[in-house]
């Protein structure tokens, strides 16, 4: 989708400020945000690209004007809302309607303590390629011009411009299928680097380079 | 521990007082119904406060600086790399690091959220996630370099990596000059979390100050 979390070249908003000795949380309910964020999708079974969509679809100006963690927070309980598992009622009373079975409920995974330092590092997201891979390193390429309405990870920025491929970074999980098709499916992903001035036009940095993760379905031959 | 953190939460503003009820409310009910154990919440957070952090990006940066073999490997394949030096924390899939020099810097970002190398560096900075970072690092990075206090040669080139997949880039920075025979551990301690993002240049080594802090 076109949304506002896709942000790459918009101008206006200000500058970087870096934070001098930055804490890991800057309130306690950040920490229990990001960890509920960590063991919930497990339970309510959705990945990491149905995730982010549920971010992407916050209204624009709630997005724009919320933390990182509260973004990620809103979009927990809209998630555990369509999933099943909470209702508006208990969230507005602030307990459960019934009290469920003490360390599991039948047919939803639980993450336990003794679990979480397996499931901290990074997941692998290689899956089984359909095909061989359709471009080469050196190839040059073009970012289609598509806009989904559902979600997708090429950014605005890219669509419609040629670059060339870096890397062949592997067949992993493709996003774009994850929301619109609810599967996990490979697709082969590629680094692909454009110019600056390919992107940006004759006033950009001519000694830039900018790089996008991009499925092989987001591109063409150039 | 956490338990107390609420009770001593600083207030400032509706927002957080929100945020503090409307998390409390989805854990207790979500606890309550049995989906979720709030010790694994504990643990969670206990890791990226105490364990998870940018000294693990540091003691790879270090490594790689004092050994040529390990840092050709780590560019060819991060993870097969990192899983020989046997670390505490381990480090997940799918990582690249990319090598400064003097003729081209690098620079990570993630325009369409905020996709970062938490195994490496820990949890991302504020900065790091705001919007004005995420739409100029890839159209203006070297005035994003400017707040930063950082100025590059005209000439050198710079390189943008936006995150948009599930790889996730950490940045190998230069070498210091004048730090010829200096232990990894004194090396790990010039290595900044800025440095390995791309937004700063690591210490020089009249930085360096005794017993490690950085």
């Amino acid at each position: 989708m076109n949304g506002i979390h896709d942000m790459g070249g918009m101008d206006g908003f200000g500058k970087v400020e870096p934070e001098l000795d930055e804490p890991p949380f800057h309130a306690a309910w950040e920490g229990r945000a990001l960890a509920l964020n960590r063991v919930v999708p497990v339970t309510g079974d959705w990945n990491i690209d149905v995730g982010r969509y549920w971010i992407e679809t916050l209204p624009p100006a709630e997005y724009l004007t919320s933390s990182y963690y509260r973004k990620w927070m809103l979009r927990l309980e809209r998630l555990c809302l369509a999933r099943g598992l909470v209702t508006e009622a208990e969230l507005a009373a602030g307990h459960a309607a019934a009290l469920g079975q003490p360390g599991g409920q039948p047919g939803r995974k639980v993450v336990h303590a003794a679990e979480v330092d397996g499931m901290l590092m990074r997941r692998n997201y290689d899956r089984p390629a359909a095909a061989p891979a359709r471009f080469k390193v050196g190839q040059r390429v073009k970012a289609k011009n598509m806009h989904p309405v559902s979600h997708t990870r090429l950014p605005r920025f890219a669509r419609g411009h040629t670059g060339t491929v870096e890397r062949i970074q592997g067949c992993h999980v493709y996003p774009d299928a994850s929301v619109a098709e609810g599967v996990e499916r490979g697709e082969w992903l590629y680094t692909v680097t454009f110019d600056g001035r390919e992107l940006w036009g004759p006033d950009s940095d001519p000694t830039l380079q900018v790089s996008i993760e991009a499925f092989e379905p987001y591109l063409e031959a150039a | 521990m956490t338990a107390k953190h609420h009770d001593h939460e600083h207030g400032h503003g509706s927002e957080l007082s929100e945020m503090q009820l409307r998390v409390r409310a989805l854990e207790t009910v979500l606890t309550e119904k049995g989906y979720v154990d709030p010790a694994a919440l504990d643990r969670i957070v206990e890791a990226y406060e105490t364990r998870i952090g940018p000294h693990i990006g540091a003691a790879i940066v270090a490594k790689a600086w004092s050994d040529p073999s390990f840092k050709q490997a780590l560019l060819a394949d991060a993870n097969k790399a990192i899983a020989t030096l046997g670390l505490e924390q381990k480090v997940g899939d799918h990582l690249v690091a990319v090598e400064n020099t003097p003729t081209t810097h690098n620079m990570i970002v993630c325009t369409l959220c905020s996709c970062y190398p938490w195994d490496v560096l820990g949890l991302p900075p504020v900065w790091y996630k705001s919007t004005p970072y995420r739409s100029r690092a890839v159209k203006e990075p070297r005035a994003v370099l400017a707040d930063f206090g950082v100025t590059l040669p005209a000439g050198t080139a710079i390189r943008v990596w936006d995150s948009t997949a599930e790889t996730r880039f950490m940045v190998l920075p230069m070498r210091p000059e004048g730090t010829e025979g200096w232990s990894e551990e004194q090396l790990a301690s010039l290595v900044t979390r800025d440095s390995m993002i791309g937004t700063g240049l690591a210490k020089a080594a009249s930085e360096f100050s005794a017993g490690g802090e950085t």
